[in-house]
């Protein structure tokens, strides 16, 4: 399945470190800098990747048996950075900093999720 | 809206609106849940509401809560503090409520809600996602204004 593929592992640990980063910078009563919110358009980029991939994989023939729950995690997933994008750039504190980090700490979970669902497959 | 003093840039002063700072990280993970709860709600419903009715239409009840909760936030105001107040302590409720009942009760819960066993399918967030959020509109009470 391609959402199994070294791309997930990459989006993960990427979000992973950057959530780190975020973290550190939100207990250090930091605010975002404008590389802090590059970052995570860029990792936005990456999980647009992992979506387009996903779905081109839907046609392939196999498809997760909750076909219509995937989507909706598809959906999701793609929202979820360039969300965090806006709301930190709408909060230029600290706690712009925490809600990327949160967003970047969600984002794993995200692609762990569609990751179990895309392996319960049904043909056709 | 009183200008933060000149040599505070980091902090924004206690009567801010509800929506910003912490509260912008709070509305962050409410969008979050709001999003979640309603997905599921939705599919669940759309698919297979004959298998647990009961579960289904909880699930879409908070999903309805968390949204209005998150619209509370996002509006702010004393209208905004209104419906976040009101909402939140339903979640509150809700999760308690349902989260004892699914327990004790697993028959009448076949299939999870973002509430049962209190929220242990979202990592426990659902029980403490309310407190949070009353003990902000609690801290941002128009009294409380320094």
């Amino acid at each position: 399945m391609p959402v199994n593929g070294p791309l997930s592992v990459a989006t993960i640990v990427v979000a992973l470190a950057l959530a780190a980063w975020y973290l550190l910078r939100a207990a250090l009563n930091k605010a975002p800098t404008r590389l802090d919110l590059l970052a995570v358009a860029l990792l936005g980029v990456l999980v647009a990747v992992l979506v387009v991939v996903a779905v081109v994989g839907l046609f392939d023939g196999s498809r997760p048996a909750e076909t219509s729950t995937f989507g909706g995690y598809l959906i999701t997933t793609i929202a979820f950075a360039p969300t965090g994008f806006v709301l930190a750039r709408m909060e230029p504190t600290r706690w712009g900093s925490l809600i990327l980090g949160v967003a970047c700490l969600t984002l794993p979970v995200l692609v762990l999720r569609l990751q179990q669902i895309a392996s319960v497959v049904t043909g056709g | 809206m009183a200008e933060p003093a000149a040599n505070d840039t980091k902090t924004r002063p206690r009567d801010a609106a509800l929506g910003s700072g912490p509260g912008r990280v709070l509305l962050t993970v409410y969008i979050i849940f709001a999003v979640a709860a309603g997905a599921r709600a939705a599919v669940q419903i759309a698919t297979k509401f004959s298998e647990a009715p009961l579960a289904y239409v909880l699930s879409a009840v908070a999903a309805l809560i968390y949204i209005a909760a998150t619209v509370g936030l996002a509006v702010g105001g004393n209208r905004g503090r209104l419906i976040a107040l009101v909402s939140c302590s339903i979640e509150l409720i809700g999760v308690l409520v349902v989260g004892t009942l699914s327990i004790g009760d697993k028959a009448a819960f076949p299939d999870q809600t973002v509430w049962s066993d209190y929220g242990s399918g979202y990592g426990y967030i659902p029980l403490v996602l309310p407190m949070i959020g009353l003990y902000w509109l609690w801290r941002n009470r128009p009294s409380a204004k320094k």
